[in-house]
């Protein structure tokens, strides 16, 4: 969940794929490595700085160790309406002068909201570099002296309205929501959607906001990333001068407990919306991010339904042309994760010949495996795709504060090449046994007043 | 491989820095620094015998490059009856070959690592091609045969049209699309291409053959009628020696085409501020777009345009967004713009508010836009203008970037030195040329209205805002029983 939709520039991989090898042996040295300075203040803040002076543009990226994981029952959405919270003002910052500011200067900034982590970020010409930081600073060490129930209450309707933009007026937007509560148990992080729901937002009061300042966003809950066109002597006498005498917060609760769960049996959901066809969407449990499945199933992904050769869009979509389309996806978070595949079919399939054809497909990948040539595709987009992640400064920030906090440490670009480039078709097919092979939920979403088409199980014998 | 910012290192976990800092005023922002000057690398021109333009940019940077092909011919040059053609083309050209099949050539571009995708708008049609150098041999051989001899085999003509079919009747659920064609529509009408859907409907894209897709592909590339942009680590003159291999013996045309693909229409006469309500039920948002038939890009008003714009719903401070989100919370973002075309694309104003408060949307939606004819304050327009000027290099960072910038440049013949005096030209601008513009172009009396949403719910509301008469319409625009 972002904060807005002006500023689109970051992505942890960027859009366009780009750079392939014909062999692997070549791969992980291509990886430029990234010059990396990182320390701590003595606030328990972390701090990350890296430099680039191909271009004048600097970037900034805050993660608060905090996402909709952290949240309780009763306030689902509280981490991301917080994240909105933010950037309405502080102590020296009167309301809407973070953005006119930031404008004025010709910095662009958003915010980012997920299941583990709140990021804030800034890209800018170097020269304001400082005002980003000062902006920044004084949000963490002095928002609550300005914060008030009537702003509380505006972001809470622009939430909403996101949220309506986003789930409740998007075809199928509810499926996600619908598929985390049958998927995951209800104690689990994960099991309700970063947006929350339209009841909790509702609930969310001043007080909670206060609460949850205080519990989370401290310097000792935070690295700030630096990257691109600055002087490392400048940056840390800002930092030390902005962000050094915010106190040290109280010691971060931990992390929320991840019970460990099967799904028991195959799950069968149906969900009714205003949709001209029926979609059906599939979800196991899998891993978290860097797990050591996590980068098999991730190209699992790709060769099932990653481009126009995959396996489910050439069975699905191009030969039978039963679907119009095919997705899949490996969603590591902090915690855990899922494995995603959904399809759409074309006007007047049956989703159960859809499910069908999917399933027989994961029979086959589980039975005999994925080829070379496929698994080679695989490794040279994803590839291709951390090259173009290092092309903009916003996104080097963003990646090396997603490297900081969900693999331990911001030096670890070489390493992620690596864990892809040393995959063995083997690894493939394993994986997919392991995690495709054990109980799914399937959700199929239908248009209103046809529950019959839902896919539902083999007669248990 | 290492060229100058990527310097072997590592991570060294460092004793925490000083943090006894000097007194200073935290309630005072910074002072800056300076920005740094932009300065853009040269713009490049070659032309080959055969016509086609090359503009190349070289960035030695990362090692990494991106092509787009151009053509000056877009889905203004659909025929009335046939709407959907350029864009079937443009997709088709990834579709096969005449000597790779589409998995074949989906298979190619994967195991490369590299990225071709093509778009047909309103002015061009384009392929385009992103990829590092070191494969640079085999991505611009791959490239330039897409681009050459495309197969318009029958049976990817039929699945591609079966598919944009589907597609259509999947975005019959999205409220925003449905406003934004149906504004369009309205707005321009049927007989002139602006009013016609990019896309196409169910039945346009039933009726089209491999015969008018080759015959649109043909008449948009030729190599007179094309621009191949070349950015990032390569020099010009091996651009120049690649493009003479690859684009050298392109086919003349059997017909060559003109050069503009579009007849010069009556103006539209204006009309009354109207609203064109489309049912949507149960819908938990209303689509607003409000707008008006605005200005080609070669508009001698272009940078009072834009400043403008920004100041009313080009930039997250922007009148508009500050007004429906930060102060009343009805929507998740406000936005304006000025479409700028070969002839004059619509100005617009949109967004996706909370259906309750549809009729109070667009009372704001109508307070700001007769508030923006007034003269802007000097403080408001100075932070437009410098949000302008002085985010430039953002939008210029990446070869990619700088690539789809040189696009208007190539296509409406703006000079090679546009970014380089964007910043001054924007400076200029006075409170003086805003206000003349907005009058210009901005009118509340004659403007077009589409909401799409719960009509039972908003239509009553609507009416009683008394803005202008409400007209129920269709999906598509059309008229419809009252």
């Amino acid at each position: 969940m972002t904060r807005g939709r002006w500023a689109v520039r970051v992505a942890i991989a960027g859009c366009a794929v780009l750079g392939g090898f014909n062999r692997a042996d070549a791969q992980v040295s291509d990886i430029p490595r990234l010059r990396i300075e990182q320390y701590v203040l003595p606030n328990g803040l972390e701090v990350v700085l890296h430099e680039d002076h191909t271009v004048p543009i600097a970037a900034v990226s805050i993660y608060y160790h905090v996402g909709s994981g952290d949240e309780q029952r009763g306030r689902t959405g509280f981490a991301h309406l917080f994240e909105h919270i933010m950037f309405m003002g502080s102590q020296h910052v009167p309301v809407g002068k973070f953005d006119q500011w930031l404008e004025a200067a010709g910095a662009n900034n958003n915010g980012y909201t997920t299941e583990d982590r709140t990021n804030y970020y800034e890209w800018m010409p170097s020269n304001a570099l400082p005002l980003a930081l000062w902006l920044d600073a004084d949000r963490m060490g002095w928002l609550l002296p300005t914060m008030d129930l009537p702003k509380v209450d505006l972001q809470r309707d622009v939430v909403k309205n996101e949220r309506r933009e986003r789930v409740d007026n998007e075809p199928y937007g509810r499926a996600d929501e619908t598929i985390l509560a049958a998927l995951y148990p209800p104690s689990h992080p994960y099991s309700w959607p970063v947006i929350g729901s339209m009841t909790d937002l509702s609930a969310a009061s001043l007080e909670d906001v206060r609460g949850f300042f205080r519990t989370y966003y401290a310097p000792n809950n935070a690295t700030l990333v630096i990257a691109g066109d600055f002087r490392p002597d400048s940056a840390k006498r800002w930092v030390a001068r902005y962000f050094g005498e915010i106190p040290r917060g109280p010691a971060i609760p931990s992390r929320p407990h991840v019970p460990s769960f099967t799904v028991p049996r195959d799950t069968f959901l149906v969900l009714e919306d205003h949709v001209q066809l029926p979609k059906v969407f599939y979800a196991w449990h899998s891993v978290k991010a860097f797990h050591p499945d996590d980068a098999a199933l991730d190209l699992l992904a790709y060769i099932l339904a990653g481009d126009k050769s995959s396996r489910l869009y050439r069975g699905l979509v191009y030969d039978r042309q039963i679907a119009q389309d095919v997705d899949a996806n490996q969603e590591g978070h902090r915690l855990d994760g899922l494995f995603r595949i959904a399809v759409t079919p074309k006007p007047d399939v049956p989703p159960a010949t859809i499910d069908t054809l999917v399933r027989a497909a994961i029979r086959r990948v589980i039975d005999s495996g994925v080829t070379e040539l496929e698994l080679q595709r695989a490794k040279n987009v994803h590839h291709a795709r951390t090259l173009d992640a290092l092309a903009s400064v916003s996104s080097q920030a963003d990646l090396l504060n997603y490297y900081n906090w969900f693999a331990g440490t911001s030096d670890y670009i070489e390493l992620d090449a690596a864990r892809y480039d040393r995959l063995t078709v083997a690894d493939v097919q394993r994986a997919a046994r392991t995690y495709l092979g054990a109980h799914v939920v399937v959700l199929t979403v239908v248009p209103l007043g046809h529950p019959e088409l839902q896919v539902r199980g083999a007669p248990v014998q | 491989m290492a060229t100058a910012g990527w310097i072997a290192g590592c991570a060294h976990p460092r004793a925490s820095s000083d943090v006894h800092a000097a007194a200073f005023d935290r309630a005072q922002p910074p002072t800056l620094g300076a920005p740094a000057t932009l300065v853009l690398p040269t713009v490049v021109r070659r032309q080959l015998a055969n016509g086609l333009q090359l503009v190349v940019v070289e960035r030695h940077g990362l090692p990494l490059a991106d092509f787009i092909l151009l053509a000056r011919t877009g889905t203004e040059a659909d025929p009335a009856n046939k709407a959907g053609i350029a864009t079937l083309a443009a997709d088709l050209l990834t579709r096969g070959t005449t000597s790779r099949s589409a998995t074949a050539a989906a298979e190619q571009e994967a195991l490369l690592g590299v990225s071709i995708r093509t778009q047909s708008t309103w002015d061009q049609t384009t392929i385009s091609l992103h990829t590092p150098v070191a494969q640079l041999d085999s991505a611009l051989a791959l490239f330039s045969d897409m681009a050459l001899h495309p197969a318009f085999a029958a049976a990817e003509v039929d699945r591609a049209k079966r598919e944009r079919v589907t597609r259509l009747i999947e975005l019959r659920d999205r409220g925003p699309f449905v406003a934004s064609r149906a504004f369009a529509a309205i707005l321009y009408g049927p007989d002139r291409p602006y009013g016609r859907p990019s896309l196409g409907t169910e039945s346009s894209i039933t009726t089209i053959t491999s015969q008018d897709l080759q015959a649109s592909y043909a008449a948009a590339f030729q190599a007179r009628n094309s621009v191949l942009i070349a950015v990032g680590d390569i020099k010009a003159d091996d651009v120049e020696r690649r493009a003479r291999a690859l684009f050298g013996n392109w086919p003349p045309p059997a017909v060559p085409t003109g050069a503009a693909a579009s007849t010069p229409s009556a103006p539209l006469a204006s009309s009354a501020t109207t609203i064109y309500l489309i049912d949507k039920p149960d819908a938990a948002q209303s689509s607003m777009r409000i707008g008006s038939i605005g200005v080609a890009r070669s508009t001698p008003d272009y940078f009072p345009l834009i400043v403008l714009n920004s100041g009313f719903g080009g930039a997250f401070t922007s009148r508009l967004n500050q007004n429906l989100r930060e102060t009343h919370g009805y929507t998740y973002g406000a936005f304006s713009d000025f479409e700028m075309r070969r002839a004059a694309g619509p100005f617009l104003a949109e967004a996706e508010v909370v259906s309750a408060k549809t009729d109070s949307s667009l009372l704001e939606f109508m307070r700001e836009l007769r508030a923006i004819r007034d003269t802007v304050p000097t403080p408001e327009l100075d932070k437009t203008k410098r949000y302008l000027q002085l985010q430039l290099p953002e939008d210029l960072e990446t070869t990619a970037d700088i690539a789809q910038a040189l696009v208007p440049v190539v296509l409406y013949g703006l000079p090679d030195d546009f970014y380089n005096s964007y910043q001054a030209h924007v400076g200029a601008v006075t409170q003086a040329d805003v206000q003349r513009v907005a009058r210009r172009y901005i009118d509340p009396a004659t403007l077009t209205i589409v909401v799409v949403g719960d009509r039972r719910s908003i239509e009553g509301p609507l009416r009683a805002t008394g803005v202008g008469l409400v007209e129920r319409r269709g999906a598509g625009g059309e008229a419809v029983q009252q």
